[in-house]
């Protein structure tokens, strides 16, 4: 299969390979796909005080469009707000990184893999809000 | 000097996939051509001395090809390749002994177009009985026994496994058709050549042959017909009634005496050739096994060509793994690279999990690869593997004591 140069250079140099430590407070974790149907991916953010994303890290197994796509969302992920992060739509990756028609599932689950991270990290944090509001009164 | 150079190019990966094609033997082409040039006639022209000539060189080759299977050349037909020679077989069979008998026995790990022509059958109103293989690969003898009956026309086994290697008992398997009756097809498009093959001994009435598969040309095969005691087939193309009516159409001279030529060098090198490949194999799994853990071989290793290996590299997906290696040209078992986005059905029939299928490759050698090349694989196998774990989620949580199991994955 005939990939396109972006595709292939997210491959052989992924961004941001590696793990963060999945029980911090400011870290959200998502982990999506099936080992079953060959593709699985792990994306974690870090949230800074200031609201934004300032670390991204993935972990992928799968196809080349895979551990493309998931690297290219941490690169994308970084630097902005989490309802920011939130807007990133699959069809955004495929593009960018010309998937054949065959391997846009890989671009879904790396979008499905960021809305993973945030909706943990959304959990993580109104637990903690619930923890202070309980610690006020 | 390795007679491969001569048709490799400096800049093109090493190939390793033997099971898919082989490169022409330079031997071959030499037999050829003479047939594409001044020896151009057509083998059924009587009437002068390039019909004679071409026609020489045909049967030649038919007794070459003979010779390899132990079958008496009169019983050899050429066809377009294996996957004819199988359509041709199960098809003709059936068709022609449908009055008395209308069951056809069969493997689930067959090649597509055995599988692919039984279900064909099968609309047409006969019943297919796909017999399970084993872990190794191989199917249960005690299962085969049952299978056949006295209403089965054909049984249809392969010799060799195109993805895992692996060689079914086929003198077993004739004895258990030759007593129950049932004609005795085999696909040996995998095995000519690289396994002795003897129609006698092995009780085998029908056997598909390809050319390409042993460093002869693509496009030509061939199909043995057993005479004694004798069987008979409905033809599917019809014409010219040449190759006793079982396959009209005009031979192609040049590649029937290149897969005569093919069967003729294969004769004469094969237990030679089987020694040096079963050495450059266990010196691609020694090496591999010396740097890698969670490496896993799929089919039996004993009952196994020495040519092939079919590997699964746990928690390292198969497309993604062949995008690194890329000096290298194997194939893979994974549903990445296959149309269908299924992984490997024959790994499947084996029990292999559908993880696992995903992180399979096969891993082809043959008569132009060298000590070298496989050096050289093993290195850029163990730093892509290597790679490709460090990145790999389920890597890290096997290694991090975490069943992989117990998670509840979405499908998706």
């Amino acid at each position: 299969m005939a990939y396109s140069e972006k595709l292939i250079d997210h491959y052989e140099n992924p961004r941001n390979i590696g793990s963060l430590d999945k029980n911090s407070e400011d870290v959200g974790t998502g982990l999506v796909g099936a080992p079953a149907c060959g593709d699985v991916m792990k994306l974690q953010i870090k949230v800074g005080p200031d609201g934004l994303i300032e670390d991204a890290k993935f972990k992928t197994f799968g196809c080349g469009s895979a551990i493309a796509s998931s690297s290219l969302v941490t690169e994308w992920v970084k630097g902005k707000t989490i309802d920011e992060a939130e807007t990133i739509k699959n069809t955004d990756i495929a593009k960018h990184l010309a998937l054949p028609p065959v391997k846009i599932h890989c671009s879904v689950l790396a979008e499905d893999a960021i809305k993973a991270a945030i909706a943990d990290y959304r959990a993580k944090l109104s637990v903690k809000k619930d923890e202070s509001k309980e610690a006020a009164e | 000097m390795n007679a491969f150079n001569q048709i490799r190019r400096n800049d093109q990966p090493i190939y390793l996939d033997y099971q898919a094609t082989t490169p022409m033997d330079p031997r071959v082409l030499e037999a050829m051509m003479p047939y594409f040039t001044y020896k151009f006639g057509n083998a059924h022209s009587r009437s002068h001395s390039y019909g004679w000539e071409a026609e020489e060189g045909v049967e030649k080759a038919r007794a070459q090809i003979a010779k390899l299977i132990g079958a008496d050349e009169k019983e050899v037909i050429y066809t377009s390749g294996a996957t004819e020679s199988n359509n041709l077989a199960i098809k003709g069979v059936a068709d022609f002994y449908k009055d008395r008998r209308n069951h056809i026995v069969t493997t689930v790990t067959e090649h597509k177009c055995v599988l692919d022509t039984c279900r064909h059958l099968e609309q047409e109103g006969f019943t297919v009985t796909y017999l399970p293989v084993q872990k190794n690969g191989l199917i249960d003898l005690d299962v085969l026994r049952e299978a056949v009956t006295d209403k089965t026309v054909v049984v249809s086994i392969m010799a060799v496994n195109n993805e895992i290697g692996v060689i079914q008992p086929l003198a077993e398997i004739g004895k258990i058709c030759r007593a129950k009756g049932a004609f005795f097809h085999t696909d040996a498009a995998q095995a000519v050549g690289k396994i002795p093959l003897d129609v006698e001994a092995m009780n085998i009435d029908l056997m598909s042959i390809s050319g390409h598969k042993i460093y002869g040309p693509k496009g030509i095969g061939a199909l043995y017909v057993r005479r004694k005691p004798r069987v008979r087939l409905a033809a599917m193309i019809h014409g010219g009634g040449q190759e006793r009516g079982f396959r009209s159409g005009t031979l192609p001279t040049p590649l029937c005496v290149g897969i005569g030529e093919a069967c003729e060098i294969a004769m004469k090198e094969m237990d030679a050739e089987a020694k040096r490949l079963t050495k450059l194999r266990d010196r691609m799994l020694k090496g591999l096994n010396a740097k890698l853990t969670e490496i896993y071989v799929n089919g039996d290793l004993e009952h196994r060509i020495p040519g092939n290996l079919n590997i699964s590299f746990a928690h390292v997906e198969g497309e993604s793994l062949m995008m690194g290696i890329k000096g290298l040209s194997v194939s893979s078992g994974s549903a990445c690279t296959s149309a269908s986005l299924e992984p490997s059905y024959v790994l499947r029939a084996l029990g292999v999990e559908v993880e696992m299928a995903h992180t399979s490759l096969r891993i082809g050698l043959g008569r132009f690869t060298t000590e070298q090349e496989v050096d050289t694989a093993v290195a850029e196998l163990v730093h892509h593997v290597t790679k490709l774990r460090e990145m790999s989620p389920l890597w890290e949580m096997s290694q991090e004591g975490i069943d992989i199991k117990s998670i509840e994955w979405a499908a998706h």
